[in-house]
């Protein structure tokens, strides 16, 4: 049944493509315009969506940068976190929901009516291991040093397998303090994820938002809270998306037989290699383990979640414009620049593309 | 003579009067429409809370949910030790600022003086967090590690598995709830060190006290209740302040030592920290933590209550 | 009975000093006034006024001694407490042993008290000046900033600010007008109710089961989680949208407004107005009300007359904390009254930001994450903005409490 609708919906998004490539060059001048922007600007009103705060800076810079774009349309934006996001879009208040993590079976059923609700891969964010360590600019460790680091295994900056592994660097024995998140996360879950998948001999916890309890440690509030305290403190390590690690220094992450730093592209690679998740459509379930040269495995991604069908024509009107403008090259730069995430690959863009132009009008 | 006797009812037999209706039936409104709504949110949150607390009935099934008095009893002794940190060290000091205002400080120095600590109260807890975090926390780190070093073989101060090098601990959060609640006691202990009877005061002096044993026998004893009223409301804004802490502490397990980082946490920034992300029966452990809350709220409002109305007895059989 | 009335509202502390017999003199504070008492039985034993700076260079010598040693580093907190203790227990010796017992005693409390006003200005002076050093720069440079919002402002033009030195974009406009409406509905709503309910409780029905079951309530919202509030206005309005209007989308989406946030906030404001307002009418002295009674007047014109402005600079000081209680909230606002970057004036549409609401994202989550000192610079100019905002209202509940208040002819 997900496959024949997935056919109808691409057959319609191969229109909707053609009628799109047509609109765009009646604009003219509006060459910026090229992907995707949503030629048709009869979208307007406010549209309300809520979820995730990692996504916060990147939808500053959208919803400010729509308006270039659907001038009548504002879009409105509350960062109450991923579950209350989730479920406000479930309960209606929110036309559509930001989340770091897919809707599970449950949710699924219950969101949207008769309707399906569909991911959209729009922010992508590679999680950096960072720390703060005198005179050292960058550290290469494998995923089970990693996991035994953050798990108290390994204690000092000092320890044979961290040397090892870095025989040019002049490790000094300060002790190692890891700082984890306090709040629960989808930075969490996306990096005890890794760790459960990457190194599961070394990180006996499964993945969830919060970091294992049994592990003491200094924790800190939101993104900005780890990096404050990680800065302030010689031989802290902790765990943060890149975009606002500052000038904390960096792991080159162990993949198969290399060490990956993270970068844009390393990060799209890795979803661009994701597989789709079977449960949840349009959400990709990443492979922690791979062996696959440059691609840096731990990324989150953060979805906007939209209904397929909506009751009022307005609001179908509105949703195509945001969802298109988000995917497109234009949104993702915007992204990109104001909040430094990985822009989307082509091959997830016509994907998302597909789903969104499919979104229609219930009855 | 004493405040605190009940009103007299039948002072005013003013019945026929249209004002003395409409007064009495606003005053009236206005309790009935706080008990409606306090009721509701009570309801409210026992209805929210039912799927943690018997998971078998309204929740997902015994196997499923996490045990929940195992999960919530650390957080409310954290609630607890990190209030009463609070207010043993906001409240002597609060008294005697109160007391500085009414009867120590110059005149002319005696009101800018409450202004300015009513200042603290103007501080939105955001700005005490970041304080507490940048500020006060590495300034306590010294103290800390003396305090272990000294007095280890006390459990408070055993640093188990060891002492902090940020300052981020329980009692860092306690001392910024001590700032933060200061000016709470304070602004009414000095309203209420101000209504005390004048001739009593100068009764006191007369029969050749010093100004302390003055303020012993006679401010003292009528502020009392009001005094307790004013610690219960402080505990209140303490246990319930959720940012300061939420910015100041480094959460965990539950410890006893109040030197070490990563341990101990409170239901308020346990609700802020997990809340956003919390979603179905995760939601309701939550909530349900609240619900703790005001249990411990309750507990200590009803123990004090007993204390002011015991003395009120004792006072009326005085007088 | 009118001196009587003057008498007990005018316990202000400088009628103490302005006792006629001049008792208070020997306990003034000042060494001066030592030398001026006129008590010769007085003087006979009394310690040389330059003790105490003696007891205080001593102290503080010492405490630097001991806190090097044990510290093996100098920390300001721990020399100035052992300074402390060590110039208090000095000071009592030595008016024990030079002077009596009850002096001793009584300066020793004298100190204490002037010890715990100066513990409590260390952080108060600490606090005011974080927010101030931080805040005021950035305020007199981008006096922009209270005029303008945060619409159409991207990372981007953070970016730009931090890295090339353009001009701070955005403001904080919207939340100054957010937190102004949110905060005025939610004291129209919550003073009225919490006062009416005070004067029911102390006047009308002290100990019946009705006000048994306020007070009840009352303390045990004192400590409620402040997000809790904010979820329960959210659910109550959300209900009563649903059974007036529909659950259409469009309906549930105009559930988030400045209204609903300002009833989150009266949750947590009426408690607090409650508590200290009863606990203000308590103290008034039951001779006024009688005195009041006696001559005839009804009973609501004595409570307006007599009890409520004797107890007003109480009462103005218990709104006043209620007030800036809620003025700093940050979770109930954002559940209730959404997050956004353009101004709205009303409150009953739409969503609308608070200034907490405003500082604490810009602190936590920066307009551009790579770029965070222009979102940290708002932060903190909002800040001190809103700590003006309250001072404000605190001077004006003063005033307001000074207008209704007893004239005593001073």
């Amino acid at each position: 049944m997900k496959f024949s609708r997935f056919y109808r919906s691409a057959a319609i998004a191969s229109v909707a493509a053609i009628a799109l490539a047509a609109c765009s060059s009646d604009d003219g001048g509006d060459s910026a315009d090229a992907n995707g922007g949503g030629g048709e600007t009869t979208a307007s009103g406010n549209l309300i969506g809520g979820g995730a705060s990692s996504q916060e800076a990147a939808m500053t810079a959208w919803t400010s940068g729509i308006t270039e774009v659907h001038p009548d349309l504002t879009v409105q934006y509350d960062p109450v976190g991923s579950g209350a996001g989730r479920e406000g879009f479930i309960a209606g208040q929110y036309t559509f929901a930001g989340s770091d993590s897919a809707m599970d079976a449950d949710e699924q059923e219950q969101a949207c009516g008769a309707a399906n609700a569909f991911h959209v891969p729009s922010y992508i964010s590679p999680v950096a291991v960072a720390f703060n360590l005198e005179g050292i600019d960058t550290l290469n460790m494998n995923p089970d040093t990693i996991a035994k680091v953050f798990a108290g295994e390994i204690s000092s900056w000092d320890d044979e397998e961290i040397a090892e592994q870095n025989p040019d660097a002049d490790l000094p024995a300060t002790d190692i303090t890891v700082v984890h998140r306090s709040d629960e996360s989808g930075t969490t879950e996306n990096f005890t994820d890794y760790l459960n998948g990457a190194a599961g001999d070394s990180w006996e916890w499964e993945a969830a938002d919060a970091f294992p309890e049994e592990l003491t440690g200094e924790s800190a509030q939101q993104t900005s809270g780890v990096v404050s305290l990680t800065s302030d403190t010689d031989g802290a390590i902790t765990y943060a998306d890149a975009s606002q690690i500052g000038d904390l220094s960096t792991v080159a992450v162990g993949v198969g037989e290399d060490y990956v730093e993270y970068s844009s592209d390393a990060a799209a690679a890795a979803v661009e290699t994701a597989e789709e998740d079977t449960e949840s459509e349009g959400a990709r379930v990443l492979d922690r383990s791979t062996e696959e040269e440059g691609v840096y495995p731990i990324v989150m991604i953060s979805y906007h979640i939209f209904c397929d069908e909506y009751d009022d024509e307005n609001m179908v009107e509105q949703v195509k414009a945001f969802g298109n403008y988000v995917i497109s090259e234009d949104g993702q730069a915007a992204a990109e620049e104001s909040a430094g995430s990985a822009p989307i690959s082509d091959t997830i863009r016509d994907e998302a593309t597909e789903r969104i132009e499919a979104i229609s009008v219930a009855g | 003579m004493t405040s605190t006797s009940p009103r007299t009812k039948n002072t005013a037999r003013t019945t026929s009067a249209v004002g003395d209706k409409v007064f009495f039936g606003l005053s009236w409104t206005g309790g009935a429409i706080i008990l409606v709504v306090l009721a509701f949110v009570a309801a409210f949150l026992l209805i929210r809370s039912l799927p943690a607390i018997m998971p078998e009935t309204f929740g997902p099934g015994a196997d499923e949910a996490i045990d929940f008095w195992s999960y919530v009893w650390p957080l409310m002794a954290g609630t607890v030790i990190v209030s009463v940190i609070a207010l043993l060290l906001a409240t002597p000091i609060a008294i005697g600022i109160s007391l500085f205002i009414s009867h120590y400080a110059p005149r002319r120095f005696a009101n800018p003086i409450g202004y300015l600590i009513d200042l603290l109260a103007a501080i939105p807890s955001v700005v005490y967090g970041a304080w507490g975090m940048l500020v006060l926390a590495p300034a306590m780190v010294p103290i800390y590690h003396w305090l272990h070093n000294n007095l280890g073989f006390i459990p408070l101060f055993a640093g188990d598995p060891n002492v902090t090098n940020t300052g981020r601990t329980l009692m860092t959060s306690g001392v910024v709830l001590a700032v933060m609640v200061l000016p709470i006691i304070t602004a009414l202990c000095r309203e209420i060190f101000l209504q005390t009877p004048h001739l009593q005061q100068e009764a006191a002096l007369g029969l050749g006290a010093t100004r302390w044993e003055m303020i012993k026998m006679t401010v003292f004893p009528f502020a009392r209740a009001g005094v307790i009223s004013s610690i219960m409301l402080a505990l209140g804004r303490a246990l319930g302040e959720t940012m300061a802490v939420t910015m100041v502490l480094s959460a965990g397990g539950f410890s006893w030592s109040l030197v070490t980082s990563g341990a101990n946490a409170t239901i308020p920034s346990e609700i802020a920290l997990n809340f956003p992300e919390a979603f179905g029966q995760r939601q309701a452990e939550l909530i349900a933590a609240g619900l703790m809350l005001f249990v411990i709220t309750l507990v200590v409002n009803v123990i004090a209550r007993a204390i002011v109305n015991s003395h009120a007895k004792k006072a009326e059989g005085l007088s | 009975m009118s001196s009587q009335i003057r008498s007990r509202a005018n316990s202000k502390p400088q009628g103490s000093q302005q006792d006629p017999d001049g008792r208070k003199k020997p306990e003034d504070m000042t060494p001066q006034t030592h030398q001026k008492s006129r008590l010769d039985s007085l003087t006979a034993h009394r310690k040389p006024t330059w003790t105490w700076m003696a007891a205080a260079a001593g102290s503080a010598i010492l405490s630097l001694l001991i806190t090097l040693v044990a510290f093996e580093s100098f920390s300001v907190i721990g020399f100035g407490v052992i300074a402390g203790v060590l110039f208090v227990g000095s000071m009592y010796v030595v008016s024990r042993v030079l002077e009596d017992r009850l002096k001793a005693t009584d300066e020793l409390w004298r100190h204490l008290v002037w010890t715990s006003f100066i513990v409590a200005l260390i952080p108060l002076i600490s606090v005011i000046w974080s927010v101030v050093s931080q805040g005021l720069p950035t305020l007199i440079s981008n006096p922009g900033l209270l005029t303008a919002d945060m619409a159409g402002v991207a990372g981007a033009d953070d970016i730009a600010t931090q890295n090339e030195g353009a001009s701070l974009q955005g403001g904080i406009l919207h939340g100054l007008v957010g937190t102004i409406m949110i905060t005025l509905m939610a004291s129209v709503i919550s003073i009225p109710v919490g006062l009416f309910a005070s004067i029911y409780l102390t006047e009308y029905g002290n100990r019946n089961a009705f006000s048994r079951g306020i007070r009840f309530f009352v303390d045990v919202m004192t400590g409620i989680p402040s997000i809790v509030a904010g979820l329960f206005a959210f659910a109550g309005m959300t209900l009563i949208v649903e059974l007036t209007i529909g659950s259409s989308p469009q309906a549930l989406q105009s559930v988030k407004t400045g209204f609903t946030a300002a009833i989150a906030l009266s949750v947590l404001m009426i408690p607090v107005v409650v508590r200290s307002t009863e606990e203000m009418l308590q103290v008034v002295a039951d001779e006024l009300r009688e005195a009041s009674y006696a001559l005839g007047v009804r009973k609501w014109r004595t409570i307006m007359k007599v009890v409520l402005p004797t107890a007003m600079s109480g009462i103005a000081s218990g709104v006043t904390l209620a007030i800036a209680r809620v003025a700093g909230e940050t979770a109930p606002i954002l559940v209730t009254a959404g997050y956004v970057a353009m101004t709205n004036w009303n409150p009953f549409s739409e969503w609308m930001t608070a200034l907490p609401v405003f500082i604490y994202r810009q602190l936590i989550n920066p307009t551009a994450p790579a770029a965070g000192d222009p979102s940290t610079a708002r932060a903190w100019a909002g800040a001190l903005v809103l700590i003006v905002i309250v001072m404000g209202l605190n001077l004006a509940a003063r005033a307001i409490a000074k207008y209704f208040a007893p004239k005593t002819g001073k």
